[in-house]
């Protein structure tokens, strides 16, 4: 190309976008305000992406619309403090690998000029992301990954609504100590603490050592082990031999399903069997162990039975379920929902787009946990970014169903305890 | 009496997960051993035997009825795979059969995904939970009953293979193909027949994991791997190699975990495993 005509080019795409550049404040449409979201989109955690891009849609459509629920944010037409500007949200797929989430966040910022960022569900792949928005200087507000270390980074930019695997560890010895109080002796001395040895387990299996040290009790064995394995029979060996009081356990459902029959199979008494969700909330570990499964315990990030202290939470589930094919709401789309509303709160109190003002307002956050669709005591970020507010909540298995036993005041059911022996 | 009852305990479950591994494995080697065919869409064989079996337990027949039809499933499935695209590898040259397989592997995992999304799924209410007590021992029926199962199992396919003709036909082809085409046996006829009894093996492997075990599109991956190390210990081609590298690696695997820490329960396995490719690259029982 000649010279000329390669500098004809240029300014014409210099004029062009000097006009694009112009034309918000020329429009006469109330503003639009675009956050970019990250999700795994496709690849093979597409299906939960979908459910969370239909949650983040179906907030900041409400953020958008005129009808009111006990929500935060929720049907005031826009962003009052902001001339009523609309909030868009533009997805971008992660396709669950970090190295995509990476270039994902990089293209929003960049090309799409997002006010802040949201996502991205999978551990591996928000801290990819939440480092693009770092560097930029652009608000990430994480509203769904589990893993203790994201908020351990020192990040300034980076902001976490949901407890992590360090808080719900931390909530089984809180349970214990309630229901010490009603229920005086709980015969509990000797933890054993099992655990795959991925991000997951190990994380939940280093918060539970931290929390039977911290509360006083003894622990009897930790056992970790490779989840794709096909049979337990030594870690079920090692754990009876350990004699324990109380197993907490994180396992996928093929190892969980593994687990508890060889706890059957091998007579394993406990009084309680704490688990960390996964594979035994699975819709198929009741399925597959039907009676077996009786008095077992997990914690959750999310029920229905929150409805209890929210009126919104059916409500928003009838909405949900009306946009994704009659699926009820859930612990991811139910946190990744009330992400969007957290940051469209501070945009709105910043009352800016600027990226210091948004970080400003989100570090003075102060949702009451009453205003959420979540357990949790309050939404308030501390100096790490991490929501301290946040709850789990334990279900235990009851009567084939996973019913909600604490926090005592969504509780639905009483609590069974000590679990029940083993069905010949 | 404690430490007895936990060696008893190890030893019962070491033999019976080793007897598993056995009945995934001999369809693998059986395989291998007729047509030099190492088959790594295996584990996927199993795989879409879990969910034929699920299939079938959905519509009420449970996974012990359902065992001879999937095997038998399993049996013209792999024929139809041997016809139209294993006999094609056959007549490229050495590594199309890798390739080959292994893009059957990569098909069959995605078809999984997409026909029946990546949830764990297992038999509802299966039977044979109950515990049994046999002195210091306790073990479930199921685990008993897959394990005395794929005894039975891969003791048939051994009868079938050293005392009928079409055995002896098999035994043939693998001992020299051309010389065996010469004494009138067709060829293509055995190895075909080879591929659907291998897959029918790991079809009845299939139903009875299906008693403890639920099925996703990547089951097959663990199963498999263990059944590459049970035939490379055994004897790449024996069936009664493929028998003692299982029991070998159950129980290496379940003391491993033990005494080691079942985090490093396969190093044992992949020691042995080494070791024997260094010191008796054929196998424990392999002739070469």
């Amino acid at each position: 190309m000649h010279v000329r005509g390669l500098s004809v080019v240029l300014a014409a795409a210099f004029a062009l976008s000097a006009t694009g550049g112009a034309r918000p404040t020329a429009a006469a449409d109330p503003p639009e305000i675009v956050i970019g979201s990250v999700l795994p989109l496709t690849g093979s955690l597409a299906q939960t992406g979908a459910g969370l891009r239909t949650a983040q849609q179906l907030a900041v459509d409400l953020v958008n619309g005129h009808v009111s629920y006990p929500l935060p944010m929720v049907g005031k037409s826009g962003l009052p403090h902001l001339g009523h500007a609309r909030i868009r949200i533009e997805f971008a797929d992660s396709q669950g690998k970090p190295d995509q989430a990476r270039a994902a966040a990089e293209q929003l910022i960049t090309q799409s000029h997002v006010v802040a960022l949201i996502g991205t569900y999978a551990s591996s792949t928000t801290a990819t992301a939440s480092q693009v928005a770092e560097r930029y200087g652009v608000p990430f507000l994480n509203p769904d990954s589990s893993a203790p270390g994201l908020t351990a980074r020192g990040l300034k930019w980076f902001f976490r609504t949901t407890p992590h695997d360090g808080t719900f560890a931390d909530n089984f010895f809180q349970f214990f100590n309630e229901l010490k109080k009603k229920n005086k002796n709980l015969g509990i001395k000797r933890v054993a603490v099992v655990g795959e040895d991925g991000l997951f387990g190990t994380g939940a299996s280093d918060a539970e050592e931290a929390g039977v040290k911290k509360y006083g009790y003894d622990l009897a064995t930790r056992v970790a082990y490779t989840a794709t394995t096909t049979e337990v029979n030594s870690e079920v060996q090692k754990v009876k031999a350990a004699a324990p009081d109380v197993i907490m356990q994180a396992s996928y459902l093929p190892d969980a399903l593994l687990f508890m029959r060889g706890y059957k199979q091998q007579g394993v008494a406990v009084k309680a069997i704490m688990a960390q969700d996964a594979g035994f909330i699975d819709p198929g570990f009741i399925r597959a162990l039907g009676a077996d499964a009786e008095g077992v315990f997990t914690r959750e990030v999310f029920s229905l039975d929150i409805k209890h202290r929210n009126q919104a939470v059916p409500l928003i589930d009838q909405l949900f379920r009306q946009r994704f094919a009659d699926k009820p709401l859930d612990g991811n789309t139910a946190r990744d929902f009330m992400g969007v509303l957290v940051l469209a709160d501070a945009i709105d109190r910043a009352g800016s787009t600027k990226p210091d003002a948004v970080r400003d307002a989100l570090t003075r956050t102060n949702i009451p946990g009453k205003l959420t669709l979540m357990p949790w005591n309050r939404i308030h970020f501390d100096a790490t970014g991490q929501n301290d507010g946040g709850v789990g909540i334990i279900e235990q298995v009851q009567d084939g169903k996973y019913e909600t036993v604490w926090p005592f005041d969504v509780a639905v059911r009483p609590v069974v305890w000590p679990m029940p022996a083993w069905k010949r | 009496m404690e430490t007895l009852s936990t060696v008893a305990a190890l030893l019962v479950g070491g033999v019976l997960t080793g007897l598993v591994f056995a009945l995934v494995a001999v369809g693998l080697t059986l395989i291998y051993g007729v047509m030099d065919v190492v088959n790594f869409a295996h584990g996927e064989f199993l795989m879409l035997a879990m969910y034929a079996t699920l299939g079938l337990a959905l519509l009420g027949l449970g996974p012990l009825l359902g065992l001879p039809l999937v095997a038998l499933a399993l049996f013209l499935f792999g024929i139809v795979v041997y016809r139209v695209f294993v006999r094609r590898l056959l007549a490229g040259p050495p590594e199309a059969t890798v390739f080959g397989t292994f893009g059957l592997l990569v098909l069959l995992q995605g078809a999984a995904q997409a026909l029946f999304t990546s949830d764990y799924q297992s038999v509802p209410n299966p039977p044979l939970q109950a515990t049994l007590h046999l002195g210091p021992i306790a073990l479930s029926q199921a685990t008993l009953v897959e394990g005395i199962g794929a005894l039975v199992l891969t003791g048939a396919l051994f009868a079938f293979v050293e005392y009928t003709e079409t055995g002896r036909a098999m035994r043939a082809v693998a001992e020299d193909r051309i010389a065996a085409t010469l004494m009138g046996i067709d060829v293509q006829r055995v190895n075909a027949l080879a591929f659907g009894v291998g897959a029918a093996c790991v079809g009845a492997a299939g139903a009875l994991l299906m008693l403890s075990y639920p099925v996703f599109p990547t089951v097959g991956a663990g199963f498999a791997l263990t059944a590459f190390v049970v035939v490379a210990l055994g004897g790449f081609g024996s069936i009664h190699g493929a028998l003692v590298g299982a029991l070998l690696v159950g129980l290496l695997e379940v003391f491993g975990g033990f005494y080691l820490s079942p985090e490093l329960k396969l190093v044992p396995v992949y020691v042995a495993y080494i070791a024997v490719v260094l010191l008796r690259p054929q196998g424990l029982l392999g002739r070469r």
